[in-house]
């Protein structure tokens, strides 16, 4: 009975055959840059390349052993955890009002906030270079802060809007009538029910932040350069396997990102 | 706790559209009052007028003595029940019903003892422990109602509670808001469209239109005097027939009308308010007063009673009904010409405009 058409206009798998087929090209595209770049690291060769001829640890402990790298790594971090932070707060905060002020406001506000979306990056970059040289924010940590903050701030509104969308704006009105105040309605009513949206818009900011290269090529340098800078830097300057071992990490890294965050998606829904 | 509320002279627009037109209105220490209106009214606008949600353009809402107006919400101390019940789904139903009580500072075994009582009051103490989403509608209405009153709130403000219930299990909790009302003597405010809701309920209804009390009054007032065409239209099933002002009287259709209040007629043109229960089949005086002829057009025998479809002058059909026992006088036929009568008590008169 198996693949046999239970009537004569349904289609067959063998009929959709070319469907999955794409599908599958589609995902190998999407998915074979990250697959290389694994085996390439564990080169034991000096340089990039695939497949390796021999085999080794060397460049993993090229970075790890390596002080440099180890600063780079930490500025990202924290850079990432403090954009995480601010683009969090401000994003919830703005998606907040956007759901709950009536009027034209709210869109226009809104559109603003998809700006650094759809403004080339490389521009955002020069703007903040020669605004951060009047200011003196180039090369620090403050100012990569607020650049990828600004490039955060659309995911975190977008996650959060879409959470609001389905949340009764009248729960909240209820609170205030039996008695918390507006901010307390807000944390103790409306926050737990659309955290999950809250965290899926500060994962967006964290990734974006750490991911980012454009601006931090031309803001971050010297004791704050950015892990993703140096990578560049390093890919222009000699080319060794060393990046190809780091982008690994950062792979496992991103994976374990999103598998969490789906795990917490899950057990959310269950509730 | 019955607090005394007083409404003066409140309006407020949005643009062009005013939603309410100096609205004044005192409420009585523990009295259920009903605004009652059509959508777009301005009633929800005053409930949220009084809960805070809503800051009017001018006007004053004192209650026991104290402006409102300049406090936020959340020191109201008001019980707020809504329509579609906004319990809180990360809670469990005796994390609703304690939640004001913990913003209260209430000590926990304190909180727990009355939040029980509370869900005792509204039968849902068996249901304690269970997640809001695994209640039904009728349940979720009184856990709504159990946190809105567990704080002893000094008024109870209710936006259309019952309006997502169907109708047996509605009628079921008017009854059963009624005899809590009763037991807790708390100042209640309550919005419907539903006018045999406010009705049941109600101590006074205010019938609001057009950002305006129209007619405030007990229910039998409402029903019986009402003020205007509109009042008699929104409430029951009501027909209108037209009025001629006569010499001697007001005229139906050429013949003597007799009303209650014993009205000459009117120059402005009135309309006869005609509501099914109140005519009769017999009776009247011999001068052919107050009568109105009227055709049968289905007769239908339906177990309790006979449902008697009655075509009026002005090509109205109501529907009468007429118990199978009923004494005397046999049932019209189909296509029968048939005179009702309507006694003086029963015949009111009603202008466009008050």
């Amino acid at each position: 009975m198996l693949g046999r058409p239970a009537t004569t206009t349904q289609i067959t798998h063998l009929q959709r055959l070319w469907l999955y087929v794409l599908v599958g090209l589609v995902l190998a595209f999407l998915i074979i840059p990250c697959l290389i770049v694994i085996p390439m690291s564990f080169s034991g060769s000096q340089y990039l390349e695939f497949p390796p001829r021999s085999w080794s640890l060397q460049w993993y402990q090229a970075y790890l052993g390596s002080p440099e790298w180890r600063a780079a790594t930490f500025v990202s971090f924290r850079v990432a955890l403090l954009t995480t932070l601010l683009a969090t707060v401000l994003g919830t905060i703005a998606a907040y009002g956007i759901a709950r002020v009536r009027g034209l406001l709210p869109a226009a506000a809104r559109g603003v906030f998809m700006l650094p979306m759809l403004v080339p990056l490389i521009l955002v970059a020069i703007g903040c270079f020669f605004v951060y040289a009047r200011l003196g924010l180039n090369g620090t940590i403050l100012g990569l802060v607020l650049a990828h903050t600004v490039l955060a701030l659309p995911f975190v509104v977008i996650a959060v809007s879409s959470g609001l969308a389905s949340y009764d704006m009248n729960q909240e009105r209820v609170a205030q009538s039996l008695g918390a105040s507006r901010p307390w309605a807000f944390l103790t009513v409306t926050l737990p029910q659309i955290k999950l949206s809250v965290m899926s818009g500060a994962l967006f900011a964290f990734v974006t932040s750490f991911d980012e290269v454009v601006v931090a090529l031309f803001i971050s340098s010297g004791e704050n350069a950015t892990l993703t800078r140096l990578m560049f830097a390093n890919i222009r300057d000699q080319i060794d396997p060393t990046v190809a071992a780091i982008s690994s990490l950062l792979i496992g890294l991103s994976v374990l990102l999103l598998v969490g965050s789906q795990l917490l998606r899950r057990g959310g829904e269950r509730r | 706790m019955r607090s005394k509320v007083a409404i003066q002279k409140i309006s407020k627009a949005y643009g062009a559209f005013i939603a309410l037109d100096d609205v004044s209105l005192d409420i009585n220490p523990g009295e259920f009052l009903t605004l009652l209106g059509p959508s777009g009214s301005g009633k929800t606008t005053l409930l949220n007028v009084l809960a805070g949600f809503v800051r009017p353009d001018s006007g004053s809402v004192t209650v026991d003595g104290t402006e409102f107006l300049t406090l936020p919400p959340h020191r109201r101390n008001l019980g707020m029940v809504f329509q579609n019940y906004a319990l809180f789904p990360h809670m469990s139903v005796r994390s609703n019903v304690g939640y004001p009580l913990r913003l209260r500072g209430v000590p926990k075994a304190e909180l727990d003892r009355r939040a029980g009582e509370a869900l005792d009051l509204v039968q849902m103490g068996h249901l304690a422990d269970r997640g809001v989403h695994e209640l039904s509608g009728g349940q979720r209405q009184r856990v709504a109602l159990a946190r809105a009153i567990v704080f002893e709130p000094s008024m109870l403000l209710m936006d259309e509670p019952l309006s997502a219930l169907d109708k047996k299990l509605r009628e079921h909790m008017q009854l059963e808001l009624k005899r809590l009302h009763q037991r807790l003597g708390t100042t209640t405010v309550y919005v419907t469209h539903d006018q045999r809701e406010a009705l049941t309920l109600s101590d006074r209804i205010a019938l609001i239109n057009g950002g305006k009390v129209v007619q405030l009054g007990t229910p039998d007032e409402i029903y019986d005097r009402p003020r205007n065409k509109f009042v008699a239209d929104f409430i029951g099933e009501t027909r209108f027939l037209p009025v001629e002002p006569g010499a001697s009287g007001p005229l139906l259709y050429g013949r003597a009308l007799k009303t209650r209040d014993g009205a000459a007629g009117r120059n402005e043109k009135s309309w006869l308010v005609v509501r099914p229960e109140r005519l009769r089949w017999r009776g009247g005086d011999d001068d052919g007063s107050n009568r109105i002829d009227a055709e049968a057009t289905d007769v239908i025998y339906q177990g309790d009673s006979y449902l008697i479809t009655v075509r009026l002058p002005d090509g109205a059909e109501i529907d009468l009904r007429r118990s199978p026992d009923m004494a005397g006088g046999r049932l019209p036929d189909r296509g029968e010409g048939i005179r009702l009568w309507l006694a003086p008590e029963h015949t009111i008169l009603v202008t466009d405009h008050a």
